[in-house]
């Protein structure tokens, strides 16, 4: 059996992720809620009404669907791929098409593209469109199976950020399956963990999975360094921060007495360190180390340890949300603003492993 | 080539003939292989035994089809219309294959698209299934075409009007002028359906020429 007596909400306008190893039967759990599979036994219910009685094609015309190689049309353009449940819905033409402009540009697309056929697409903007082809309709709930493994590392960071602004916006009611653990506690609202045959093995917030893993299971899925990226959901409280002596491209820094000088550009923005003691001449752009990280003040703590760990002159680089320097700050300094902080509270301290929200 | 230029009309009424012989029967095979074809891909269990029974029908000689078709249809021996019956026969063993094979090629990403973003069955066949088969569709109809137009010169044995009687003709007077006419004839009746079957998959497929035939 593939899925098997599972059980769980997905909150409305929240996101929902599903994750597990192969074969935990995600996909299939994700397919009854359309019911492009059918479940053998137990209800499936979308806003309290039973979508075992509603017509299948009308169901799923108010669901938005997104798959992992977008599962464009290929013999349709970019517009009449986005218009395709509108138009099935026999909405107006004309309506239809300038909200799928709108809907490509939302997404990031140049409106160029409409006319154009999904194979003259790269697969992040074919992606681009799928979803933008699940949001024609403006379903209230979305459904996205793998919707950015198939694309390199880069984009799909780039893809995850532009989903996360776009649901900020939208808010949908999203089920969102995925075998990467670090997609899903980056995406999710909420995270379900699956085991084999669709058992639930944990459902939590991000930060409570991390910290509080019910069982082997889920703490081998979690991964080892997981202490290290709950630090993504602790945001970063005041830090002590030295202010840095720093210079500009072209200047002169012969005769500073300092291991390591910031150089910053003309709006005071980081750009890389250099070595006084051993620049002759004036700063270029290719005598800069940039081997250190950035992070926001307002940005989690993982970000600001990161700057530090991975700064050439050990202090890290924080800015403002312009991304203006405001100072450095040292690994040790950020380490025992870590240990002030609080990790998520276990919710029934007397069994660790029962599900918590 | 005198021959040619005193016989113009005479060649061209046989060429018409010929072409609508071979035609019709083109458009009754197609019509018939798309629903069975989308039959055989339907229900999995239907795939081999349609294909291969169908397919089985080629296996059956022209000759003995013209004159055995008339028993069934209750037309006289050398009515054209039992031609047109035992060609569509053969364009529909050639089509059942390549219109499943062709339905089939559809990737099952797209499929369940169409199917996750409402299509009813029918809807789904028209709207994607169908223009995606096209250019498979197209080629098996272009090798059915060329068939036809070489099976339709048999019908000389039985008397139906057409080019090959330009071979019997010329044979059976050991004047060899009719007989290349009725051959380049029938070269230049399947180079004429052989093109416009293409220009039609053209027309049907503006994805392919856009993307160079990626898609």
């Amino acid at each position: 059996m593939a899925v098997d007596n599972l059980s769980l909400e997905a909150p409305s306008g929240k996101i929902t992720v599903l994750v597990g190893p192969s074969g935990c039967g995600k996909t299939t759990s994700l397919r009854m809620i359309n019911r492009m599979i059918q479940p053998s036994s137990g209800t499936i219910t979308l806003d309290g009404r039973d979508t075992g009685r509603m017509k299948e094609s009308e169901l799923r015309r108010g669901i938005g669907y997104v798959i992992q190689h977008a599962g464009l049309f290929p013999h349709r353009t970019v517009l009449d791929n986005v218009s395709t449940v509108p138009r099935l819905l026999g909405m107006d033409k004309t309506e239809t098409r300038k909200r799928s402009m709108e809907l490509l540009e939302r997404v990031g697309l140049d409106p160029a593209f409409a006319k154009r056929y999904p194979a003259q697409l790269s697969g992040g903007q074919q992606q681009r469109v799928g979803v933008a082809r699940a949001l024609a309709a403006d379903p209230p709930v979305m459904l996205m199976d793998e919707p950015f493994s198939a694309v390199d590392p880069v984009v799909r960071e780039q893809l995850q950020d532009e989903f996360l602004r776009l649901q900020g916006d939208l808010g949908k009611t999203i089920i969102f399956v995925t075998h990467d653990i670090d997609e899903a506690i980056k995406l999710g609202d909420q995270v379900a963990v699956l085991k084999v045959g669709g058992h639930l093995a944990q459902i939590a917030a991000p930060a409570y999975l991390l910290s509080h893993p019910v069982d082997d299971f889920v703490a081998d899925f979690v991964g080892r360094d997981r202490g290290y990226r709950a630090l993504s959901f602790q945001p970063t409280p005041r830090l002590p921060l030295a202010s840095e002596r720093t210079v500009s491209m072209g200047e002169r820094i012969g005769g500073i007495d300092a291991d390591w000088v910031l150089v910053v550009d003309d709006d005071n923005h980081p750009l890389g360190w250099v070595e006084p003691a051993r620049l002759k001449g004036e700063v270029r752009s290719e005598t800069l180390h940039r081997g250190g990280t950035v992070a926001r003040a307002s940005g989690p703590l993982r970000a600001a340890l990161d700057a530090a760990l991975s700064s050439p002159s050990r202090r890290g680089v924080i800015v403002d949300d312009t991304g203006a320097l405001v100072g450095t700050v040292k690994a040790h300094e950020v380490l025992t603003a870590i240990e002030e902080t609080s990790r998520p509270e276990l919710a029934n301290p007397d069994n660790p492993g029962a599900p918590a929200a | 080539m005198t021959w040619f230029l005193d016989h113009i009309p005479e060649v061209l009424r046989l060429a018409w003939t010929h072409a609508y012989l071979a035609g019709i029967p083109l458009v009754v095979g197609l019509a018939l292989a798309l629903p069975l074809g989308w039959l055989a891909r339907r229900y999995s269990w239907l795939y081999a035994p349609f294909t291969a029974g169908f397919g089985l029908l080629y296996t059956i000689p022209s000759l003995a089809l013209f004159v055995m078709l008339p028993l069934f249809t209750g037309y006289g021996i050398l009515s054209p219309v039992n031609v047109v019956i035992a060609l569509s026969l053969y364009t529909l063993a050639l089509l059942v294959r390549t219109v499943a094979d062709g339905l089939g090629a559809v990737p099952d990403h797209v499929q369940n698209a169409a199917t996750a973003m409402g299509y009813t069955r029918g809807k789904r066949f028209f709207a994607i299934e169908l223009p995606l088969a096209v250019p498979v569709i197209a080629a098996g109809l272009r090798v059915a075409a060329v068939s036809n137009v070489s099976i339709v010169s048999v019908g000389t044995i039985i008397g139906v009007q057409q080019l090959g009687l330009l071979f019997s003709d010329g044979f059976n007077r050991d004047f060899y002028d009719p007989l290349v006419v009725g051959i380049i004839g029938c070269v230049v009746l399947a180079l004429l359906f052989d093109g416009i079957i293409i220009l039609l998959a053209r027309l049907l497929t503006p994805w392919q020429r856009a993307t160079g035939g990626r898609a």
